[in-house]
C-alpha cells in the first residue's frame, strides 16, 4: 500500500504523518509537494496539520487551491482514502470534500493537550480497529477547530453515520457542535478531524491509541485489493 | 477601479471574537453596546472601467476564495 502525505508551504505535521505511517504499518511513504499534478501512483492520501500559507485570509482557504487539491478530489472520487488532520481537516472542508467549516475555538485560545474522544462510528475504514463508543485519548492542537454545519447538514450526518468521533463526554474544547471532533464523506473514504492520531502513535508519546487507525486503513486497503497479509 | 469587500460571521454563527470584544467593551462600562461582529476589510485595486463586469468577477471572488458561504456573509463597494 501507497501513502501520500501532502506538504504545503506551512504544513508541519508532515513528518509526524510519515513517521506514523513508516514505524506504525511500515508501508511505502512519500512527501507530495502541493504542486504536484499527479496521485495516481497512491492508494492513501494523508494531509497534515500545519498553518499552510499561514492560515492567512482562512486556515485551508488558499492550500484549497493548490494544483495537488484538484488530484485529491479525483482520488476521492476514485474512492481512495484521504484523511485530513487538524489543518488537513480545515483544507478538505473548503475544498468542500467534507460538509460544514471550521470557526475560531469558542474560548479564543489555542488549545493544545491531550483530549478524550468517543469513536462514534467504527464501521469506516480508518476505525474499524476501535470498538463501538470506546474511549481514546488522541492529542489536540489548534486555534480554530470549532466545528459548524447548518442543521440540515448535521441531520444528514447523523443519518449517515458520518460523525466519526466525538469529544467524549463534557470535554468539547473547541466549543464544536454537538461535540463533532471528526467527520467522514457519504461514501466514507475521506475523513477530517480535529485531533491528531499521528502524535499517539507509541507509549512514549503519551498514548498509542492512534495507532490503530493506521491499521484500520491498511485492513480495508487490503481487503479491497485482496492482498497477501503480509506485505 | 477600487472595491472595498467586508466579510463577515452570518448572524446565526457564533462569532468567538466579536463576543470577546462585546465583553471587554461591557466591562469597560460601555453598557449600550449589543451584538458584536468582527469580520474583515479588503481592499482591491481592479484594472477594470467596467462596473458590471467588476460585480460579475467581484461576486465570483466573494464566492469562491474571499468568503466561505458556509459561515460567512459578504457585501462590496466600488469606487471609481
Amino acid at each position: 500500500m501507497k501513502f501520500a502525505v501532502l506538504v504545503f508551504p506551512g504544513s508541519n505535521c508532515d513528518i509526524d504523518c510519515y513517521k506514523a505511517v513508516e514505524d506504525t504499518i511500515g508501508q511505502s511513504v512519500d512527501y507530495v509537494w502541493h504542486t504536484a499534478t499527479d496521485l495516481s501512483a497512491y492508494d492513501a492520501i494523508l494531509v497534515p496539520g500545519g498553518f499552510s500559507y499561514g492560515d492567512y485570509l482562512r486556515c485551508g482557504a488558499i492550500a484549497r487551491f493548490a494544483p495537488v487539491m484538484n488530484e485529491v478530489v479525483k482520488a476521492a472520487e476514485q474512492g481512495k482514502f484521504i484523511l485530513g488532520i487538524c489543518n488537513g481537516f480545515q483544507i478538505l472542508t473548503e475544498a468542500g470534500l467534507l460538509p460544514g467549516a471550521l470557526r475560531r475555538n469558542s474560548g479564543m485560545k489555542f488549545i493544545c493537550a491531550q483530549t478524550q474522544l468517543e469513536v462514534v462510528n467504527h464501521t469506516s475504514a480508518f476505525t474499524s480497529e476501535y470498538n463501538a463508543g470506546e474511549i481514546i485519548d488522541i492529542p489536540i492542537a489548534h486555534g480554530e477547530g470549532n466545528y459548524y454545519c447548518d442543521e440540515e447538514t448535521l441531520a444528514q450526518l447523523k443519518t449517515n453515520n458520518q460523525i466519526v468521533f466525538r469529544y467524549a463526554g463534557d470535554t468539547n474544547p473547541n466549543g464544536s457542535i454537538e461535540n463533532i471532533a471528526g467527520i467522514c464523506n457519504e461514501r466514507g473514504n475521506v475523513v477530517g478531524m480535529m485531533p491528531h492520531p499521528e502524535r499517539a502513535v507509541d507509549e512514549i508519546l503519551g498514548s498509542a491509541d492512534g495507532k490503530r487507525m493506521f491499521t484500520s486503513i491498511l485492513n480495508a486497503w487490503r481487503e479491497q485489493h485482496g492482498a497477501a497479509v503480509n506485505g | 477601479m477600487k472595491a472595498k469587500v467586508y466579510v463577515t460571521i452570518k448572524q446565526n454563527v457564533l462569532d468567538p471574537q466579536g463576543s470577546a470584544v462585546q465583553g471587554a467593551l461591557h466591562s469597560m462600562g460601555f453598557d449600550e453596546v449589543g451584538k458584536v461582529r468582527i469580520g474583515k476589510f479588503l481592499e482591491l485595486n481592479l484594472s477594470t472601467s467596467d462596473r458590471t463586469e467588476a460585480e460579475a468577477r467581484l461576486t465570483a471572488m466573494c464566492e469562491k476564495l474571499l468568503a466561505n458561504t458556509v459561515i460567512e456573509d459578504y457585501r462590496f463597494e466600488l469606487e471609481g
